[in-house]
């Protein structure tokens, strides 16, 4: 608990927060590492798991590659790209966006694919093309799943983002490496409070527009009745 | 290739390192999390602020968590049990959600027959809701096995030794292809732990035979 | 089904473990088996393994336990008797102990490590190899700026990047040390590969200008870079230093001794070059070199 009280110390205590390596520019670094990682992935990935989804074709191929990105050591992936690419953010964001990418295509389509064929039938029937199928109703639809994919892979990337530290001068990663090899304790943990307060706001963000997604995708549903994400 | 060739017995004994610290926390964080996904599914206001909690520690960096656990439970900084535990924390996190929507995904009627042709509330447990639920916690089971395998190289930043040692070590000699075999490795374990997961879940839940990937 | 499974794992590990095991030379049930680490640089697990086989040849039981992070996490453990013999280097261990040393050349710096060492443990002889960290520079830059010493870095005129691990932000010779006892400002930028590759490579590509890289590194040499003298002292002489507990008898510190008096500077960079440039695994390097020196 002492480290807990140290790091509150340090986080109260104001010549931490000024500067270029201070706090509040730190977690901005922080924020637009993930999103620019996030929305990469996502470029990536959604329309891919929305193809499958939508076709119903591959997805016991993509489940298994799916499984296997999960396992892939981000901090090996990050050496490599290094190796590579030098030091700075190239890196850590290409290694980052391998991290994302299986959570997203699994929403999209996991999402799609829950969509009932009648309701893509009847859709079909009344002279819908398959692009407006999958823009009009797959999408609008499957809306929640999705988000919920974007939501775990944000949540991943936030505190898997730290190992950006690594190899660049970037995030609040920089706060744990500097703790850990200075033996300043109260500074790594306050750096790990504030990933999890991102961490925090983030998650309760995109949860708020969950719900919207889903109020305004199934309207006639109560939310609780949903359990998915 | 030639670095494999002169490394093998080395590599081999970090595999069973690796192992030995990632199934013991798989196999706890399946005993923690389906007992807590059962209450969190049967008792919605202790449900909910538990799967909130699970999600925010999940959220929590790996590196500062290998720290803390040490200090708390009066453990050296690196020792298996340090590793084991940090590992287990992230796997009910990630396992207790896929616990709930397995116990929710149990049909009412079945449940209610089940009370009416007398079971008691242990048997229904046992005998009825937990090998229903499997097809829903197999898929949480696998999500745990991936990640858990995969968070363990971290451990080689702090001396754990596993095949994350591999990564550490490769980086600074840059022997690129001691790097490359400890990623692939890793993904190889992964994979063969996930399929041992759906052949027990084939075998325990035989009525399902197609699993779909959790999201 | 987890029962099952984690009968059918353990079998699995424990068939690999037991193959694994099988591999030891008959040890001298007399003598006390001796804990040996070493730290996550291969360079220092090269060491480590030296002194394993050596001492597995004179009939002791070794217990290897390499590759353990940073300092911060094994010199605890040897302060609580877990590993009894350690391969360190006697400026870093000194400053570990006493932050504020003011020593900086070898014999110096073994007199006061010798006095810092806390009881129950010991320093044995110290080693003629060093490795110590230095200020290094490409042999472009030294050539446009003129650059042979630290001090000569007030010459240039354009910003001077300083890259390294973060744990020189609170060592004498980080950016700190470098303005205070040289009057040279520099940016910091955290490479925490410990002058591997990475930092080599930033070198190259111009992303800094100025390193902290280990003297016994085998790319200083391999990629022409040039190695500044530390004319003012900052850094302290950094001589490889066996940490040993009680549990180390007087005639394996004599082992210990021995091979310490025959490993020279050369010795440890040829073989620092073997680990990177030839990629041969420890045990190998460690067995050549006791080999030609006639110690096993």
């Amino acid at each position: 608990m002492d480290y807990l009280l140290a790091a509150f110390a340090w986080l109260a205590d104001s010549s931490h927060w000024t500067g270029r390596s201070g706090i509040p520019n730190r977690l901005l670094q922080h924020l637009a590492v993930t999103s620019v990682v996030v929305s990469i992935a996502a470029v990536i990935a959604l329309p891919i798991g929305i193809l499958i989804g939508h076709t119903h074709r591959g997805s016991g191929v993509v489940g298994a590659i799916v499984g296997a990105a999960r396992s892939i050591p981000t901090l090996g992936l990050l050496t490599l790209f290094g190796l590579g690419l030098g030091i700075g953010l190239r890196a850590p964001i290409l290694a980052l966006v391998v991290l994302a990418m299986p959570s997203l295509l699994a929403g999209a389509y996991a999402g799609i694919e829950t969509v009932k064929p009648e309701v893509t039938d009847a859709a079909r029937a009344i002279g819908l093309s398959e692009w407006q199928i999958v823009s009009r109703v797959e999408i609008p639809l499957s809306a929640p799943v999705i988000i919920g994919g974007i939501r775990s892979a944000t949540l991943q990337v936030v505190s898997t983002a730290t190992l950006a530290a690594y190899i660049a001068d970037a995030g609040l990663g920089r706060f744990l490496f500097t703790g850990l090899k200075t033996r300043d304790y109260a500074q790594m943990v306050g750096g790990a409070i504030m990933v999890i307060t991102l961490a925090l706001i983030l998650e309760l963000i995109l949860a708020g527009i969950q719900r919207l997604a889903r109020r305004i995708s199934h309207p006639q549903l109560l939310t609780t009745t949903m359990k998915r994400n | 290739m030639k670095w494999l060739s002169q490394n093998w017995e080395h590599v081999i004994g970090l595999m069973v390192n690796h192992l030995l610290l990632a199934i013991p926390a798989i196999v706890m964080s399946v005993i923690i999390a389906v007992p807590l996904g059962r209450l969190a599914q049967q008792k919605p206001w202790l449900g909910k602020p538990l799967l909130s909690f699970a999600t925010l520690m999940y959220a929590v960096p790996s590196l500062p968590l290998l720290v803390i656990i040490p200090s708390v439970l009066g453990l050296p900084l690196r020792s298996s049990a340090t590793m084991i535990v940090a590992l287990t924390l992230y796997g009910v996190a990630l396992m207790v959600r896929t616990a709930a929507d397995g116990f929710a995904s149990i049909d009412q009627g079945t449940h209610e027959a089940a009370i009416a042709i007398g079971h008691s509330r242990r048997s229904l447990f046992w005998k009825v809701n937990l090998p229903l639920a499997i097809p829903v916690l197999a898929s949480g089971v696998r999500v745990v096995v991936v990640s858990t395998i995969a968070l363990v190289t971290i451990g080689a930043l702090l001396g754990q030794s596993s095949l994350g040692t591999l990564l550490t070590d490769g980086f600074q000699r840059g022997i690129v292809a001691e790097v490359l075999t400890g990623v692939v490795l890793t993904i190889v374990l992964a994979v063969l732990l996930d399929l041992l997961v759906v052949l027990a879940k084939n075998l325990l839940a035989p009525w399902v035979r197609s699993g779909r990937a959790a999201v | 089904m987890l029962k099952k499974l984690s009968i059918v794992m353990s079998v699995i590990v424990l068939a690999g473990v037991s193959a694994l095991t099988g591999c030891t030379s008959n040890p001298d049930p007399s003598k006390p088996t001796i804990v040996i680490g070493s730290q996550g640089y291969y360079s220092s697990e090269i060491i480590a393994e030296i002194y394993a086989q050596a001492l597995e040849k004179a009939g002791y039981a070794v217990d290897r336990q390499f590759r353990i992070g940073p300092r911060e996490v094994y010199l605890p453990e040897i302060e609580a008797g877990r590993i009894d013999l350690f391969p360190e280097y006697s400026g870093p261990l000194l400053q570990y102990w006493q932050p504020g040393t003011t020593a900086r050349l070898g014999d110096d710096v073994y007199a006061q490590l010798q006095q810092a060492t806390p009881p129950g443990l010991r320093v044995l002889d110290q080693s003629a190899a060093t490795d110590q960290d230095s200020y290094v520079v490409t042999q472009a830059f030294a050539n446009q700026w003129g650059l042979v010493a630290v001090s000569d870095l007030a010459k240039v005129t354009t910003p001077l990047i300083l890259g390294a691990s973060s744990n020189a932000l609170d060592r004498p010779n980080g950016p700190n040390g470098l303005l205070s006892v040289y009057g040279i400002e520099v940016g910091f930028t955290p490479i925490e590969d410990s002058g591997g590759p990475l930092t080599v490579k930033a070198l190259k590509d111009g992303d800094i200008q100025l390193a902290i890289i280990y003297t016994a590194n085998p790319s200083i040499t391999a990629n022409n870079l040039i190695t500044l003298e530390d004319n003012k002292g900052l850094f302290l002489a950094s001589h490889i230093v066996p940490l040993a507990s009680d549990n180390v008898d007087e005639q394996a510190a004599s082992i210990i001794n021995a091979v310490s008096a025959a490993m020279g500077p050369g010795d440890l960079i040829g073989m620092n070059a073997r680990s990177v440039n030839d990629q041969l695994p420890a045990q190998t390097i460690a067995r050549d070199w006791l080999t030609e020196k006639g110690l096993i």
